[in-house]
């Protein structure tokens, strides 16, 4: 039954690839997304009456949190998509007249890799055992790569490669993780079937500890690559910067998101035999060690892409920060999760509106964004606003929870440390987004003629900056209960 | 059977040092093709209990994977981007060499130390895989062209699906298959990439592939 939110995106995606007709590719990427909310959210509500177990597949707590997450964002990609791929397309056809600068890959292709790529971020979410999660996290690699090298040039070739070799062999590292943990659970004669996360976990006090902590350091660096933790990061940036920005933004919403449930899996297993402190304190260190390196590189930036690309290893360094604090740090990086997935998909989505017009990355070439672009030169600015952690957005409040508890479990260093990464970033960002924003002269903004802006593409980052504002004033009940429940198997409290 | 394992060992040891000190591409193809065939055969020689259909199904398929269709992609991506017959190493092939024994003497030492129980312990087969794995990952640093690098991803993979096999860890088959179709469908998409690469620049070398950093202060045009 669960299965349908694995198998419907991905009969869309070989639908796709089988008709190859613009039109048809359109409608099934936004159709596929919508059913792909719509079948989360029945089974969200199937879950509350009793959760039927299967061995294999089904949605825990995490998992729903982490899928509803991917859910939402992913529509919300998918409506900017339809409009994205025509504006391409329009563009190709004034290539083709004139100067060849780069051709783009078929329209069939992106969408049918885009929605296989949904495909397996869900099996990441739904699965049990461990193995299939492995499985799974590598087809996200493999279905997302040619979404990266959609723009056919050298740079974007260069990122893609980069993004293929590093992110398999991290993925190759986790499985010998996966391997040390099955001799873990060898101990156990009974029910001999080691990489079911259940079968785990009910026999978490029989695995060998040595074997575990092995286990978790391969899956850490291993997961922890894809994820975007330093000093693995390093595709990261180059893989968000080249590729089109509605793949970015569900590359550092999603699939940062999904590689990072792949670590929590092995955690929970860590904190269930006693070793949580262990676990717990390496990713918490990486996380630190992600903050620190990418402030310093936003810092210097010029590429307002890459600047984005660096926000998220930030971020990401937070939420596993918050993961390692345990208590109730982790009901905040949970919350953090879901606010950074929303507001930085929505950055991303804008920069491409601006990349749009303006056709460079480099700051100092974009001004005037607030005139020329009015609504998303506003987003823009109210996005950073959000990112950055102001009062009325949810990223506060997440920021603010996890830093509390820091202090309340007697962490002060960490507090300090945090805030002053914050701080860095906020400089480092703001003055590139201002220089943006403002400064436009008479000549530049008469250059830039755009006829306004599509609906479609303002639309879902509006939605996004929206969702994450309202969770800054007002957590649902069921959002909330969800956040609880997660936590708590995250080994929060 | 343990004699058996103990001459696969010793083969898949030799092989790995060939790959480190041969200079010619297609024979660095055949090498790792030959250790896949043993890696694929493996499962069927550390077995004590008796020899089921499961474990010969796999076995068949990752031989025919590794052996067969890989070696034929690569070849392909030769002949499509007509890649060079050189490795073209960065460090010189007698000191590969030399790496490789090293690490076979750091993998003796380190699994001399591993808290794997002692019936799983066949011999020197953890030490041999743990050394595959390292020369696989030896290969993607120190060698210049992308095709290498794609034979230094297969020889870690053949390293990790060892190290699986020689401590019996059983998955279930859909499992086995799925892992296997990943990493023919990685090999696949790397072989199109490779093609990719060679159009853009001509040559697969990836040392080119150094636009994006960010310790440069002046980065190249960006365009969309």
């Amino acid at each position: 039954m669960i299965l349908l939110l694995v198998a419907v995106p991905f009969a869309a995606g070989i639908a796709v690839f089988l008709v190859r007709r613009k039109s048809f590719s359109r409608i099934m990427l936004v159709s596929a997304a919508a059913a792909h909310t719509v079948l989360f959210l029945f089974f969200c509500s199937y879950r509350a009456n009793g959760t039927p177990l299967s061995k294999w597949f089904y949605l825990d707590d995490l998992g729903t949190l982490f899928l509803g997450s991917l859910s939402f964002l992913f529509l919300a990609a998918a409506l900017y998509g339809v409009n994205y791929l025509r504006r391409e397309s329009s563009v190709a056809a004034e290539k083709d007249r004139g100067d060849d600068i780069f051709a783009n890959a078929p329209e069939a292709l992106f969408v049918g890799c885009m929605l296989i790529f949904l495909s397996a971020m869900t099996l990441v979410m739904v699965s049990r055992h461990l193995g299939v999660i492995w499985i799974a996290i590598e087809a996200t690699t493999l279905a997302s790569a040619p979404l990266i090298y959609f723009h056919r040039h050298d740079r974007s070739l260069e990122a893609t490669w980069k993004y293929l070799l590093i992110c398999s062999v991290g993925i190759a590292l986790a499985l010998i993780g996966n391997l040390f943990l099955a001799i873990a659970g060898s101990g156990n004669v009974q029910g001999y079937a080691p990489l079911f996360l259940d079968n785990l976990l009910a026999n978490a006090s029989t695995l060998s500890a040595p074997c575990l902590k092995i286990a978790f350091i391969f899956i850490l660096i291993g997961y922890g690559t894809k994820m975007g933790l330093a000093p693995m990061h390093t595709w990261l940036p180059d893989a968000h910067s080249e590729a089109p920005s509605v793949v970015s933004a569900v590359l550092s919403g999603a699939l940062l998101n999904s590689a990072f449930l792949g670590i929590l899996r092995v955690h929970e297993v860590c904190i269930a035999s006693g070793l949580g402190a262990y676990s717990g304190d390496l990713i918490l260190f990486f996380g630190a060690i992600s903050m620190a390196i990418a402030a310093v590189f936003i810092l210097s930036q010029t590429d307002y892409k890459r600047m984005l690309a660096y926000s998220s290893v930030e971020n990401m360094g937070f939420i596993a920060l918050g993961t390692g604090l345990g208590g109730g740090a982790v009901f905040g990086s949970m919350l953090h999760l879901v606010n950074h997935s929303f507001a930085k998909a929505m950055l991303f989505l804008v920069a491409g509106n601006i990349l749009a017009v303006y056709r460079t990355r480099i700051v100092s070439r974009v001004k005037g964004a607030l005139k020329i672009l009015p609504i998303s030169g506003i987003l823009w600015v109210c996005g950073f606003l959000v990112i950055s952690g102001m009062p009325p957005s949810g990223i506060f409040l997440s920021k603010f929870i996890v830093l509390r508890s820091a202090l309340a479990s007697g962490h002060p260093f960490i507090v300090v440390f945090s805030l002053a990464v914050v701080a860095v970033v906020f400089i480092g960002m703001s003055i590139n987004i201002f220089k943006m924003a403002q400064n436009g002269t008479e000549e530049a903004i008469a250059a830039g003629d755009e006829k306004g802006e599509r609906t479609l593409a303002v639309l879902s980052p509006l939605l996004l900056l929206l969702a994450v504002v309202f969770l800054g004033l007002y957590v649902p009940p069921v959002l909330e209960n969800l956040l609880e429940h997660a936590a708590r198997a995250a080994g929060g409290s | 059977m343990s004699g058996s394992v103990d001459v696969f060992m010793f083969v898949i040891v030799i092989l790995n040092l060939a790959i480190l000190s041969s200079s010619r591409l297609a024979d660095c193809i055949h090498i790792v093709a030959l250790q896949g065939v043993l890696v694929g055969l493996l499962s069927l020689v550390v077995q004590d209990s008796a020899i089921t259909f499961r474990l010969i199904l796999i076995a068949a398929v990752a031989v025919a994977l590794k052996g067969v269709i890989f070696p034929r992609l690569l070849f392909k991506a030769i002949r499509e981007a007509d890649v060079g017959r050189e490795v073209q190493p960065i460090v010189s092939y007698p000191i590969s060499t030399l790496a490789g024994t090293l690490f076979f003497a750091v993998s003796l030492w380190i699994s001399s130390r591993l808290p794997i129980p002692e019936s799983r312990f066949l011999h020197f087969a953890i030490p041999v895989t743990f050394s595959s794995i390292l020369v696989g990952l030896f290969i993607i640093v120190t060698r210049v062209k992308a095709l290498t690098q794609v034979l230094g991803y297969l020889v870690l993979e053949n390293g990790i699906y060892a190290f699986g096999v020689v401590l019996l860890v059983e998955n279930p088959v859909l499992v086995e298959f799925g892992m296997l179709l990943d990493v023919f469908v990685a090999v696949f998409v790397m072989g199109i990439i490779i093609f990719h690469i060679n159009r853009e620049f001509d040559h697969i070398d990836t040392h080119l592939l150094s636009r994006l950093e960010d310790w440069r202060s002046r980065r190249p045009e960006g365009e969309a």
